[in-house]
């Protein structure tokens, strides 16, 4: 059994568990407007932005030349990942920590710099650290160096659904006899490439208003916003973490992965499969789940194709739907593992963060989304999803953690 | 968990390598397909010669409309997946789709492809800041390639679980062990799986001359890979893929498949010491090695023939001989040894799924390919690495691994399935 003892966020509406689920409840969001370049002609400039991280404060500064804002968060994350689960890496033997960390971008405005430098000013400027910063491997590799992790790790991508899978695959290794995994993702790719490249997906929100840009669900809705940031999250396995003592946020008791039939053959896409699997997987029947942590897209079709799942698996308005990503814009590879944080936090808590900015869902979705203030309910079953682009499909299913022997 | 995970349909494109024929053909000649670049003028560069694949999309089977939405890496994984699913005779329409999964590997996915964007955003280079008039709607299949895999799930009408892993040089080994892991536990019967990466492309090139990795044997291009030749200066930068089709053993029985080997273990480790160094000890290799060997349930003396990562840099050689040993003991000397990045260099992800076509070919023909390029002994690499010529010789199982940046150690044990019932 694989469960979970630390928490590190870096969201654009907190850095820390604590910041991050104060704002996630209150409604304090992390959307603002790119402030990086110069965004002047560009059709939208609204984002999740992290600020207020110098990574000086959080990093030996031997590591900032050759690292991309996105692994510096990433090892912020780590680091405050460990700290929580109040375990020291040094005591425990290198094989049986690993690491597996979701990407979706890589080192992205590290590689722009290295792009500019090699076309602006010839190859002898390139630096001897894009051979590394840049490639999708580089939150595992750097993790693993820093902490002494020698043990199974791997990087997946599958766009947003890649934070899920980075959980299963963690989960996986810990079945396979490995102890401690830390997994999780962080993705970030702001500068003025990755915003076109952003920008290129046809699916972000061209509303010029932070309130309403991003809103899953909403009658309005009109595309989502690309943020920065994720999570990453400590598991080992459950007769190791009650051996020291740990404190348990939850059970990572169900996860299952999917792909969508191609939109040409006309059947629908397989977000419910993904579902049932993992539900399976958890041993857990629908009735049983108090909360869904929702892909949330905010485009039309594929939030209806959402609620059309959740229709089918939990009948109409069979269970409370929420998206606090709304106040932080998806996270790419972040974003599941984000939700897995609020999924475990809400378990704790007993208190199911709402959706922000959303009003008005049509009625045939038949969806109950939580809105407005958080519900205070009692959760010992929590389903997360994710989907990524082109048809990727994860679930993730979540319990409280029985201390039994 | 006693399902057991056959490989049964190949596909593989590598330089002066169309497919799996002429693949061995030159491998088993020791011929190498390392030449000049000639994407681009190499002048400017520290490396100028790489492993390039002469591959005309049209010619594949691609219709000009797949050509413009993929990547270059994508057009050879997906000519590769159909080339596997060929090869392995399987009727994928009647298999249930959602038993299907796709598993694949790639260290710098679309590197080529976010060049060629790059130079038009930024007007070659002038810019830092971009205008979004000459925006490609595939410049976000660029950004997340993620696409890549999706691309072969659509190819081969995967609908189970469907995985990218991007661990850098290892990513064609791991590519193929995390498929294996999918069918062991019950998430798939069947999965496609490999690795394409296709790098050379300017911005590559230049990022490991910075780091004096690559070989800068210019004036001689076809023996410019040279693995554990004490000439050795760096590897050679390739391009190319491979594919296959794993399932479950009784499944791949009882339709009679042919089966080219048994992914019978695989491990993979992190050296957390430095994200391009090795120690030169090869420790975290040898331990993959020794989980990957006890997986398998063989002994070290099981080995018959070793697929080196064999890099030709000077680190890699040594540090791979050194985890030879330390895993494999006595037995380390008395089996062969030999790198086919001398003969198609190195493809960085795929090179590892190269590296398992070879593999299995190797058990098909019972022979191994040589280390092409090697002439002179280096005291540090003091094992049989079968130099410039292939060799018959009785081959039940191979150890192939490969080894990043990163730190990531990958070994797998492949096996010859015996006839008799498991």
């Amino acid at each position: 059994m694989s469960v979970i003892t630390g928490l590190g966020v870096v969201a654009p509406n907190g850095i820390g568990v604590k910041e991050f689920w104060a704002a996630t409840l209150a409604g304090r969001t992390g959307i603002a407007e790119l402030d990086r370049f110069d965004t002047t002609g560009y059709p939208a400039r609204l984002a999740g932005l992290i600020r207020d991280f110098d990574p000086i404060d959080h990093l030996p500064s031997r590591l900032l030349p050759q690292t991309d804002t996105s692994t510096r968060l990433a090892l912020t994350a780590t680091q405050h990942a460990l700290a929580d689960a109040e375990v020291d890496p040094a005591g425990i033997a290198d094989y049986d920590m690993g690491v597996a960390t979701a990407n979706a971008s890589g080192g992205f405005e590290f590689t722009h710099r290295e792009f500019h430098k090699l076309w602006s000013r010839g190859p002898a400027h390139v630096s001897v650290y894009e051979s590394f910063a840049w490639f999708y491997a580089v939150n595992t590799g750097q993790i693993s160096i820093r902490h002494g992790m020698r043990g199974p790790s791997s990087a997946l991508v599958a766009e947003q659904a890649g934070g899920l899978d980075a959980l299963g695959q963690a989960r996986r290794m810990i079945r396979g006899g490995t102890r401690l995994m830390v997994g999780g993702g962080v993705d970030s790719a702001f500068d003025p490439w990755g915003w076109l490249a952003h920008l290129s997906s046809g699916r972000v929100s061209l509303d010029p208003d932070p309130a309403t840009a991003y809103r899953p669900f909403d009658a309005q809705a009109s595309g989502y916003l690309p943020g920065e940031g994720g999570a990453i999250c400590v598991l080992e396995d459950a007769a190791a973490a009650r051996a020291r003592g740990a404190r348990v946020y939850g059970e990572l008791a169900g996860y299952a992965a999917t792909f969508d039939p191609h939109p040409d053959t006309g059947r629908p896409p397989a977000l419910g499969r993904a579902a049932r699997l993992a539900l399976a997987d958890a041993g857990v029947a629908t009735a049983d789940v108090d909360v869904v942590f929702a892909d949330a897209a905010g485009v039309a079709d594929l939030d209806r194709a959402e609620a059309a799942a959740l229709r089918e698996l939990f009948g109409a308005r069979g269970v409370p739907v929420t998206a606090p990503k709304a106040l932080t814009g998806r996270l790419f590879s972040g974003g599941g593992a984000l939700d897995v944080v609020s999924a475990l936090l809400c378990l704790r808590d007993g208190l199911i963060p709402p959706t922000f900015g959303t009003a008005t869902v049509p009625a045939g979705y038949g969806l109950d989304l939580v809105l407005g203030e958080p519900r205070q309910v009692a959760v010992d079953t929590v389903l997360v999803l994710a989907r990524g682009r082109w048809g990727f499909n994860a679930a993730v299913v979540l319990r409280t953690f029985q201390n039994r022997s | 968990m006693n399902r057991r995970v056959v490989i049964t349909g190949m596909g593989v494109r590598a330089p002066r390598s169309p497919g799996k024929k002429e693949f061995w053909e030159l491998l088993s000649a020791g011929r190498t397909a390392t030449r000049r670049i000639s994407f681009f003028d190499p002048s400017p560069y520290r490396s100028q010669v790489a492993g390039e694949v002469d591959f005309d999309a049209a010619s594949e089977g691609l219709s000009p409309r797949e050509v413009r939405r993929m990547d270059r890496a994508t057009q050879f994984a997906v000519v590769c997946a159909r080339d596997a699913v060929a090869d392995s005779g399987l009727d994928l329409g009647a298999l249930p789709a959602d038993r299907v999964g796709v598993s694949l590997g790639s260290a710098v996915a679309a590197a080529t492809s976010l060049e060629r964007e790059y130079l038009v955003l930024s007007d070659s280079g002038r810019r830092w800041e971009m205008s979004p008039d000459h925006l490609s709607p595939h410049m976000f299949d660029y950004l997340v390639p993620s696409v890549m895999s999706a691309e072969i799930a659509w190819t081969v009408g995967a609908e189970g679980p469907v995985a990218m892993l991007s661990d850098g040089c290892t990513s064609g080994l791991d590519a193929v062990g995390h498929a294996a892991a999918l069918i062991r536990e019950g998430s798939a019967d069947m999965v496609v799986a490999g690795a394409a990466d296709t790098p050379i492309t300017p911005i590559v090139v230049a990022c490991f001359d910075a780091i004096r990795a690559t070989s800068t044997h210019n004036d001689d291009p076809e023996h410019a890979s040279r693995p554990f030749d004490a000439s050795r200066n760096g590897f050679v930068l390739a391009e190319g893929a491979a594919m296959f089709v794993l399932e479950e053993l009784s499944a791949a029985r009882a339709r009679g498949a042919h089966c080219y080997a048994e992914v019978g273990g695989f491990a993979t480790r992190c050296n957390a010491y430095h994200m391009t160094g090795l120690k030169p000890d090869g420790r975290e290799l040898a331990e993959a090695i020794r989980v990957a060997l006890d997986q398998a349930r063989l002994a070290p003396e099981a080995v018959d023939y070793v697929n080196a990562h064999g890099s030709g840099t000077k680190q890699n050689d040594r540090h791979e001989t050194a985890a030879f040993k330390r895993s494999l003991g006595e037995h380390a000397y008395r089996t062969p040894v030999s790198s086919i990045k001398s003969m198609v260099g190195h493809s960085l992800g795929a090179i590892g799924s190269v590296e398992i076509a070879a593999s299995l070919l190797a058990i098909e023909n019972q022979a191994v390919p040589p280390t092409a390029n090697l002439h002179t002994a280096d005291p540090d690499c003091d094992l049989d690495y079968v130099p410039n010529e292939a060799r018959d010789h009785h081959i039940d199982t191979v150890l192939t691994v490969g080894s990043g940046f990163g730190g990531f150690q990958s070994a797998m044990v492949l096996t010859r399935p015996r006839r008799t019932a498991a």
